[in-house]
């Protein structure tokens, strides 16, 4: 095992997301630097709130094993800790334990062996009921506080851990592999940063920009290795190709934040208004004057889905310039029609929602263009309480789009261009993020269990 | 001097809007320079109300508006129209909304 000298410490990074791949030549010249460890996230809600609520990965198995394969023989080569944080996405237990079926059936095949750190992240519902009721849980920016129910309809509630949890996992001698469940992106940088004993505000800044991989670098890319010293870091793309410039590292905390200065995480905020970046070689940048603040209290952020009904869609293509002329009284009408085909149903149990792409079907009521494009196309999408209630919502919508009257009308034949079978698409349920709070905790590690097992 | 309204996506090196988080959209202008980034805010067209306008979000719930000297860049988050992914969501990533900072028009050099 390499030992972090005194005053250096590498970390490699070969991607933003596992499961994403990365260029196995770049990754290669990131091992020749000899890293103190090899840190990768896999965690984001960015692809929406059905992993959470219904237990999906944002990646498919195959891609991540691998992803994990390479990763798994690097680590044996360079000897150095592998972290993997979020396991799945959205970091539930149930997919810390698939990483780990995962990386069992590689090591089985290849006659590998790994001592394994696994950090679970669910939070259990009745806890998070009693810190509600003290009031130690509140709404993270624009979310309606927390309300008992929606903490009970949550499918599973996780808790973004910090770097303390990683640290813990690593106490224990000869940790090959860390899979942790949902993290703070930048904790397993930091924290193997901040465990070598340099300066927690650098090491979280330095983490910060080297969960997303090369994004920091022009054009963005994929591999990155950073290099952390007392009173500076360094950061580099491993794809020659590339570039980090002062510009760069210094837009690149504007991605995906609130604020672009002040980023608020487990256990405090890092201040970034004060940072000094200078460029030291053509494609490697230093950063120096990160701020670590670390709050009153220390907070987690939980993350939780809901299921919300089922869902159906059909698709449907327009060309007639006198239809296209009419397309919203033509779909307020179908509307009107089927709900009132279907008065059985309560109104406000199930939804008719029209997409129009060619007139506003991405930007909605925000779309400054008033004028529809020459053809259309038109997702209906239809929730209700059941999958086939949801499909038969549709069917009638659909047929009725499809042959109703209009004003000037001489296409009689049908008003809609069909793409596929079937005519009606279910999607299956719904979800919804529902849970997006801060808790006050008293350890930073007690929520989140470490258990280690010998993989061979 | 001469100058003629041009619009944002001809001057800034990037404009883009994304999710922060599932309950905010965060849109950034990153100019090509400090010559440009200091142009275009001391034009005074980008404001709290222009954006209040454009993304009909009142001006008070408005999470981060500002000119970035570090940077050379524009910031904005807003609370998301709707929460990301549910029912009716025609922008999961919010990666497109965007285009109407970039149609908006500053006063430049001919």
């Amino acid at each position: 095992m390499v030992a972090s000298s005194n005053d250096e410490i590498r970390i490699l990074t070969p991607s933003g997301m596992l499961g994403y791949g990365f260029p196995l030549d770049h990754f290669r010249l990131g091992l020749a630097q000899k890293p103190h460890a090899i840190t990768i996230d896999s965690g984001s809600t960015d692809s929406g709130p059905q992993k959470l609520g219904l237990g999906e990965m944002t990646c498919s198995r195959e891609a991540y094993m691998k992803d994990l394969e390479v990763l798994l023989e690097a680590q044996r080569e360079a000897r150095v800790p592998l972290l993997i944080s979020s396991a799945g996405g959205d970091g539930t237990n149930l997919h810390v334990d698939a990483f780990r079926n995962m990386i069992a059936e590689i090591s089985r095949r290849r006659g590998w062996r790994f001592k394994l750190a696994k950090i679970y992240a669910d939070i259990d519902k009745a806890h998070i009921a009693r810190e509600l009721e003290l009031g130690r849980v509140e709404p993270l920016g624009p979310v309606p506080p927390l309300e008992p129910g929606e903490l009970q309809a949550a499918t599973v509630v996780v808790a973004q851990m910090g770097a303390e949890p990683f640290l813990k996992a690593l106490e224990a001698e000869d940790v090959d592999v860390v899979v942790s469940g949902r993290a703070y992106d930048p904790a397993p940088t930091a924290a193997m940063a901040i465990r070598a004993g340099f300066d927690p505000a650098l090491a979280w800044h330095m983490g910060k920009i080297m969960e997303c991989g090369a994004l920091c670098a022009e054009p963005v890319g994929r591999n990155v290795i950073g290099y952390l010293r007392h009173d500076h870091f360094e950061i580099e793309p491993l794809n020659p190709g590339e570039r980090c410039t002062t510009a760069s590292v210094a837009a690149h905390t504007l991605y995906e934040k609130t604020h672009p200065f002040l980023l608020a995480g487990p256990g405090g905020t890092l201040d970034l208004s004060h940072c000094r970046y200078e460029q030291v070689s053509e494609r490697r940048v230093r950063v120096s004057g990160s701020r670590f603040d670390p709050g009153k209290r220390y907070t987690v952020k939980l993350e939780g889905a809901k299921t919300a009904g089922w869902r159906t869609i059909f698709i449907a293509g327009a060309r007639d310039p006198i239809f296209i002329g009419q397309i919203d009284s033509i779909l307020d009408r179908m509307i009107a029609a089927t709900r009132a085909y279907f008065s059985e149903v309560p109104e406000e149990t199930y939804r008719i929602i029209p997409h129009i792409y060619g007139k506003n079907g991405v930007m909605g009521d925000l779309e400054p263009v008033k004028t529809p494009a020459h053809e259309l196309c038109i997702i209906v999408e239809v929730a209700a309480a059941t999958q086939a209630l949801a499909t038969a919502i549709c069917g009638k919508a659909r047929t009725t789009l499809m042959h109703a009257p209009y004003p000037a009308r001489i296409a009689t034949a049908g008003n809609i261009a069909s793409p596929f079978t079937p005519l009606e698409i279910p999607l299956g349920q719904a979800c919804e993020f529902n849970v997006y709070h801060l808790m006050t905790v008293d350890s930073p590690t007690a929520l989140f269990p470490v258990r280690y097992e010998e993989i061979s | 001097m001469t100058t003629v309204p041009t619009p944002v996506r001809d001057i800034a090196k990037v404009v883009r809007s994304k999710n922060a988080g599932p309950f905010e959209i965060t849109l950034d202008i990153i100019f090509k320079s400090k010559e440009d980034y200091e142009a275009v805010k001391k034009s005074g067209v980008i404001t709290r109300e222009l954006i209040s306008e454009l993304y009909n979000v009142p001006t008070q719930a408005i999470i981060t508006f500002g000119f970035f000297d570090l940077v050379n860049a524009v910031k904005i988050t807003l609370p998301r129209p709707r929460v990301q992914g549910g029912v009716g969501e025609t922008d999961m990533h919010a990666a497109q909304q965007h285009v109407p900072l970039q149609e908006i028009r500053v006063p430049w050099p001919a």
